[in-house]
């Protein structure tokens, strides 16, 4: 299983904690991750992606292993430690400071 | 005994508010869907426990949500807004051609007959409509390609379409209104579309008289009279007796004639309100006075309903969707502010109560008669 968290609005918007666990059948990129999380959780679609475009919302990032994957492309394979569970996939909105 | 249910959307969630018949005591639940903007909340003439409500959030897009039992609780609904056939273009900022965008929803309005179908008016400029309770989205995409579509520009606030009024006496008559383009009016149920502004006049504009471009805020219609259509433009409060074929102006003796609602009581299709703002460049009251402004005459003279408002050092702004009117005996009139107040009068106007004083900005204020 796949760990993946997300941004506090989109765990209450799923009814989640900070964490959820996703399988993924075959390859695991980015774009099979987020197929099955969307699939798993169907009130997050469009809220990661765009829904036609299948892309990144554009206050939205992606890491992983302490790597941003964000332009990445969406078919790579994911680190191996996303893949085995060892690190989680973090879904992340961009930070407005002051 | 009758109730109220005021549904209010702010920048930070959305509300339900309920109250007798009295409309003195209060309970307030929410925030439902803390930390979005919930630029409308709206409920089946049908059904009044189906409600709807529009949620979005710059980082996340647009999330539907509907409840089935008065807004106790909420389940996501569908949110694929997909705009009908080829993108086409409307005016940027710079003139340049700019592909529509579907950005957010504005403002829903359900079927006055079907709880299942409701409509949908977005930003870029279009009308979805579902029917099966917002599950799924279809543009009526007669309006967005109508001839004068590819001249239009967004105001400040977007190329948004924010009013939709169903005709009850003719249920293929639907007017809706979008900033910077104008009033427009279908009579084949949504197919087409026609512009209806011919007596607008907008200064800021190449051409003060042209048939699109004009900046209106808001309309509202009295059903009993749904010829009679009532208009708070950019500057000027505007009346149509003949459904949007001609307007008249009908400012007459308000302080100032820019302002975003207005609103027609629930019993006299004659008695209309508005809440003047100082100008389009200052966006609050004038004089720091919270005034609603009533004309019992249908327009042209009005009088200031200040009891139990704020009447000095006030500076908010009510927006276009921010205002509504109960249907009691006593007509209810209700609004929010900037400043995240939300104010009742259970008399027509006459006095004023605050249901609450302190939530985030207010962006639309909704109130259903519940038997």
């Amino acid at each position: 299983m796949i760990r993946v968290q997300l941004p506090a609005n989109l765990r209450t918007l799923a009814g989640v904690g900070k964490e959820v666990q996703v399988q993924v059948e075959g390859a695991v990129s980015q774009r099979a991750l987020l197929d099955a999380l969307e699939a798993e959780y169907p009130m997050l679609r469009g809220t990661i992606r765009d829904q036609t475009t299948k892309r990144r919302r554009a206050l939205l990032r992606f890491f992983a292993c302490e790597e941003d994957l964000s332009d990445e492309s969406p078919d790579a394979p994911l680190p191996e430690d996303v893949v085995t569970g060892r690190e989680p996939y973090l879904i992340v909105g961009a930070i407005a400071g002051g | 005994m009758s109730k109220v249910r005021v549904l209010v959307g702010t920048h930070k969630g959305g509300f339900v508010m309920t109250s007798d018949e009295r409309r003195k005591d209060w309970k307030v639940e929410g925030p439902h869907f803390a930390g979005w903007d919930v630029y409308h909340m709206n409920g089946s003439p049908a059904d009044p426990d189906r409600l709807y409500a529009a949620q979005s959030r710059g980082w996340f897009g647009q999330v539907m949500q509907r409840s089935d039992d008065g807004g106790k609780t909420w389940q996501p609904a569908g949110n694929d807004f997909k705009y009908e056939g080829d993108v086409s273009t409307h005016k940027w900022y710079d003139n340049t051609d700019h592909p529509y965008e579907f950005m957010r929803v504005w403002h829903l309005e359900p079927s006055l007959t079907d709880p299942d179908t409701v409509y949908a008016g977005v930003e870029d400029a279009a009308l979805f409509k579902s029917t099966d309770g917002a599950k799924t989205w279809e543009e009526l995409p007669g309006i967005r390609t109508q001839k004068s579509a590819p001249s239009w520009a967004p105001g400040a606030g977007g190329l948004c379409l924010h009013t939709i009024i169903l005709d009850p006496a003719d249920k293929d008559r639907i007017f809706t209104a979008i900033s910077s383009a104008g009033a427009f009016r279908s009579d084949d149920a949504g197919k087409t579309w026609k512009p209806i502004n011919k007596g607008l006049h907008s200064q800021y504009i190449p051409d003060p008289d042209a048939e699109v471009g004009h900046c209106v805020h808001h309309m509202a219609m009295h059903p009993s009279r749904p010829n009679v259509l009532f208009m708070q433009k950019h500057w000027d409060v505007m009346r149509s007796d003949d459904a949007g074929e001609s307007w008249h102006e009908i400012s007459g003796d308000l302080p100032s004639d820019f302002g975003f609602v207005i609103d027609v009581h629930s019993h006299d299709p004659d008695t209309i309100y508005v809440v003047p703002i100082k100008s389009d460049s200052d966006h609050f009251v004038p004089d720091g006075k919270l005034r609603v402004y009533r004309s019992t005459t249908g327009g042209n003279e009005w009088e200031a309903l200040t009891k139990g408002l704020p009447q000095e050092d006030c500076y908010v702004n009510v927006l276009r969707d921010a205002m509504a009117v109960d249907s009691l005996e006593s007509c209810g009139v209700y609004f929010g502010t900037s400043g995240g107040a939300v104010y009742v009068s259970a008399d027509a106007g006459d006095s004023w109560n605050a249901i609450v004083t302190n939530l985030p900005q207010v962006l639309s204020v909704q109130v259903q008669t519940l038997e």
